[in-house]
């Protein structure tokens, strides 16, 4: 129930805040098709624990994002600099690194916070375990401290349900 | 104050298009496809995040700059799924990685 309100929540302001219209008419057009797209995804079973990640804590993962950020420009200003050196100092590899994320959606957060960070792209996601494909070796050693691993870890709630049961 | 609003969103604009440009030329200087990857992550990185944050200096307070948010929001999520989608179908597709270790 409280994923539905929430669902319900987020399509309104999202409504609100595109629209820039604040006529009855126009705001029952959205309550209206709110309440077709709420009708919709529950028929499709979307409505899940993955859409409305309730087991994330919010201020963490604010912290996480600033933190990353800070990576991105970090890794953004390296990969640039590669770019336009005339000799083009890069040593490509691949090589997986361990996720002890508890949910497939802090894999995905992972996953994609790899991906996001210029010089590292993960290609292949098997059980706990990323194959990355880094563009040199500080890219790749960066990594490998498993920093980004853990600080994503700790986005999630420390004593997590199983994620299947959370389902209504 | 607004003088310093404008150079600052200037520097973001000018900034971010030489990023954007940076990762053009990576994508032709890249020797193999996982490496123009990386390449296109600064185009979609910090190049797009320095454009709209010059935009949203110039936009202030207003449903312009909500609207700047949300693609930024937007992209942030999309722009790695895409690249880890093309990544993943290429390996399974049978292109390997290019190794430069021995050189």
């Amino acid at each position: 129930m409280s994923r539905a309100l929430f669902l319900i929540f987020f399509l309104g302001l999202v409504w609100i805040l595109l629209s820039g219209h604040y006529t009855p008419l126009l705001l029952a057009f959205g309550a209206v098709s709110c309440l077709i797209v709420w009708f919709l995804s529950h028929k499709m079973d979307l409505v899940d624990h993955e859409g409305h990640p309730l087991h994330l804590q919010p201020i963490k993962l604010f912290m996480y994002w600033s933190w990353l950020c800070a990576e991105v420009v970090k890794s953004n200003f390296d990969v640039a600099l590669r770019i336009i050196k005339p000799s083009l100092p890069i040593r490509p590899r691949v090589f997986t690194v361990r996720t002890t994320q508890r949910t497939e959606l802090g894999q995905v957060i992972y996953a994609n916070s790899i991906t996001l960070t210029p010089g590292t792209v993960s290609i292949d996601l098997r059980g706990h375990e990323i194959e990355v494909h880094a563009l040199a070796e500080d890219p790749a050693n960066s990594l490998l401290t498993g920093d980004m691993d853990r600080r994503i870890t700790a986005v999630e709630r420390p004593q997590p349900e199983d994620p299947k049961a959370g389902q209504r | 104050m607004n003088v310093v609003i404008d150079i600052v969103s200037a520097v973001c604009l000018i900034g971010g298009s030489a990023f954007v440009v940076i990762g053009g030329i990576g994508l032709i200087r890249m020797p193999d496809f996982f490496t123009r990857l990386h390449a296109a992550g600064v185009c979609e990185t910090l190049g797009a995040w320095l454009v709209l944050l010059g935009l949203l200096l110039q936009a202030g307070w207003s449903m312009v700059s909500v609207k700047l948010i949300m693609i930024f929001l937007m992209l942030a999520i999309t722009g790695p799924t895409a690249t880890h989608a093309l990544a993943k179908s290429a390996l399974h597709g049978g292109v390997k990685p290019k190794h430069l270790d021995d050189n």
